[in-house]
């Protein structure tokens, strides 16, 4: 029998009481870029949670999921401009747009397959970054700037970064959340039955479509919310968040994390931006015995690293860091039973 | 009219070059059944290449040949050292691992050649306009584009369709397993597709670098509308990819001239003059949508995988 506490339990309870006592590490050593860098960890780690729900459980490999985190930051940043500054306009505001806009998607892509949805999700979404580029009111290429971070009356001030980093982890939360209640629902399970085999789950009677198309929206609307959050943390827009590769680095968070399990997207998110901050330093350290005055340089050159890394990932861990976490507690399940 | 012509030249010429990138994809995905997102790596390679040994040499045309001699073995040796390890994998996978090999190329490329850009002069005898027709005058370097890449796809033709390596590589995108149990060497064919692939997407790196200028992550923009064209066309077949290559040249060609005018005709200075720069960047994408929506295969499938 599997224990009931495993090694992989306990590195997800550290990582989410890790998560909450950020901000105390934070104010005892004031080390601010922590607090910027974990935030936008957290903002990202909810689009790919959103994602994993379709790409994960669904199956359905979608290539344009950050023009969601777009359309969210673009309503977030063009209400604000219009001077509607209210949260409890601008969120609502995009979600819906989000919403809408997977609901099209989805309609028109759902009735494609393999490489060809994959191509279809990705030309939505290259419309939606011309779409954007193309609005001179709203700065077009260069992109548009928040004066203020969304307001909530006397509830809460987002310009506190202590403040707005607890409201992402809070939402962050009720993401997997819902993902968890969601997966292991009647919907879920259906959702789950229509990636494994189409025609069977037909053949009983389910319209795989009607599911899949929900699943689309909810996971559409969900990473809308994070776009909000992502624009009032830059405090900035521009067409270049909804470009392709920011898809690609979306799916490289899910795959890298484990892909359909509850928790890998955040540790996709977690490993994919603490490698591309700390990755350039690693290498100059490993470099520095060998050749001293290069070192700095060659930390330059950080992604001639992870490139190849991610193929090894690809090729040899399927499973992502989730799936690596349960071969570990296989091995040390004994040690750690309770 | 005179515009009108040379814009039609234009668009012609920019689907010829489009559908050097989607032969060499289409192909790929065809027969190995692989997502290739560096595709795009290689076409910057070639444009590197170019205007490196075209430096080196003092030859435009003798530094063009190198160029995609070299992305040829370029592509050769990254089918044998990544790519056929990714074969029969799902396409998640090759999204994946490509996606890495984008940023590995592009780094390498800023390793080598520096972060700054570089240039390919047209050779000066290229460097005129030439009166093609009675009165109208175009550029002899977009000319030649023309020239060559209709050379290139006829013996593209005439390769896959008349000799026996094209009837190799029909049979592989019809019946992968059955041409192995045949006792072809399929791990050959599969190289050298690749390496025919990487060429022509060198070749047409190669002839966009005197056009625009030579800088990391060149591939990225138009790696995406090569493919919009290889899933327009039908994924695995090449005459599929000519015509939908052809089609995207000119409505993006046309669309981008003329679309904006049409729009302020239509919805007056304002409103026009506001929404049609992002209009028709977008054409393509919703051209490949309503296709896709309508013929979810594309307008030639190859296979009915």
């Amino acid at each position: 029998m599997k224990p009931a506490l495993t090694f992989r339990h306990l590195v997800i309870a550290a990582l989410l009481v890790g998560l909450t006592l950020l901000p105390l590490y934070v104010a005892l050593t004031g080390d601010r870029f922590m607090l910027t860098l974990f935030t936008r960890i957290v903002i990202l780690a909810m689009a790919a949670v959103s994602l994993n729900l379709i790409l994960g459980y669904g199956g359905m490999m979608s290539f344009g999921h950050a023009a969601y985190l777009g359309l969210g930051g673009y309503t977030t940043a063009i209400l604000s401009f219009e001077g509607v500054h209210g949260g409890f306009v601008q969120w609502p505001a995009a979600l819906a747009v989000s919403a809408l806009f997977a609901l099209v998607v989805g309609a028109l892509s759902l009735r494609t397959r393999g490489v060809y949805f994959i191509m279809i999700t990705l030309a939505f979404a290259q419309m939606a970054y011309y779409l954007a580029s193309g609005m001179a009111r709203y700065g077009g290429d260069d992109g548009l700037s928040l004066e203020t971070r969304s307001t909530f009356g006397d509830l809460m001030d987002l310009s506190n970064k202590t403040t707005f980093y607890y409201v992402c982890l809070v939402l962050l939360f009720a993401s997997i959340l819902l993902v968890w209640r969601l997966t292991n629902s009647r919907f879920g399970m259906v959702l789950q039955g229509v990636r494994s085999n189409e025609t069977r789950m037909s053949a009983i009677g389910y319209p795989a479509f009607r599911y899949r198309l929900t699943g689309f929206v909810i996971a559409g609307t969900l990473c809308g919310l994070a776009g909000a959050l992502i624009a009032n943390h830059t405090d900035f827009v521009s067409p270049s968040m909804m470009f392709w590769t920011r898809s690609g680095d979306l799916i490289v968070m899910v795959v890298l994390g484990g892909m359909g399990t509850l928790f890998g997207p955040v540790f996709g998110a977690l490993a994919l931006l603490f490698l591309e901050q700390f990755l350039p330093h690693f290498i100059s350290f490993v470099v520095r015995p060998i050749n001293p005055a290069g070192a700095a340089k060659a930390g330059e050159y950080w992604q001639l690293v992870l490139g190849p890394l991610l193929l090894v990932i690809v090729l040899f861990a399927r499973g992502g860091i989730d799936g690596l976490l349960a071969m570990l507690s296989d091995k040390l399940g004994r040690k750690v039973r309770p | 009219m005179t515009l009108f012509i040379e814009q039609c030249l234009n668009g012609l010429q920019f689907g010829l070059l489009l559908f050097l990138l989607a032969a060499g994809l289409t192909l790929v995905f065809g027969i190995m059944d692989l997502v290739n997102l560096a595709h795009g790596s290689l076409y910057m390679l070639g444009a590197y290449f170019a205007a490196t040994f075209a430096a080196w040499t003092g030859s435009f045309v003798l530094g063009a040949v190198l160029a995609i001699l070299a992305t040829l073995l370029v592509g050769m040796a990254l089918e044998v050292i990544a790519m056929r390890r990714l074969y029969g994998r799902d396409h998640l996978d090759h999204v994946l691992g490509t996606f890495g090999l984008i940023l590995f190329f592009d780094e390498l490329v800023r390793l080598i050649w520096g972060p700054g850009g570089l240039s390919l002069p047209v050779p000066p005898w290229l460097d005129r306009s030439i009166e093609i027709l009675p009165g109208i005058q175009y550029s002899a370097y977009r000319f030649a584009i023309i020239v060559v890449t209709l050379a290139v796809a006829a013996f593209l033709y005439v390769l896959v369709m008349r000799t026996r390596v094209g009837m190799l590589i029909r049979a592989g995108a019809s019946n992968r397993e059955m041409v192995g149990a045949l006792g072809v060497n399929i791990k050959l064919l599969y190289t050298l597709v690749f390496g025919l692939g990487a060429a022509l997407a060198g070749l047409a790196g190669m002839i966009q670098a005197p056009i625009l200028t030579v800088q990391i992550g060149m591939g990225e923009n138009i790696l995406i509308l090569a493919f919009v064209i290889t899933v327009i066309g039908g994924i695995g077949s090449i005459r599929g990819a000519f015509v939908a290559a052809l089609l995207v040249g000119f409505i993006d060609t046309l669309g981008r001239a003329f679309f904006p005018q049409i729009l302020v005709e239509l919805l007056g200075r304002q409103a026009g003059s506001t929404a049609a720069p992002a209009l028709s960047s977008m054409m393509i994408y919703i051209l490949m949508a309503v296709i896709l929506v309508v013929k979810p295969q594309g307008l030639f499938a190859a296979n009915s995988r």
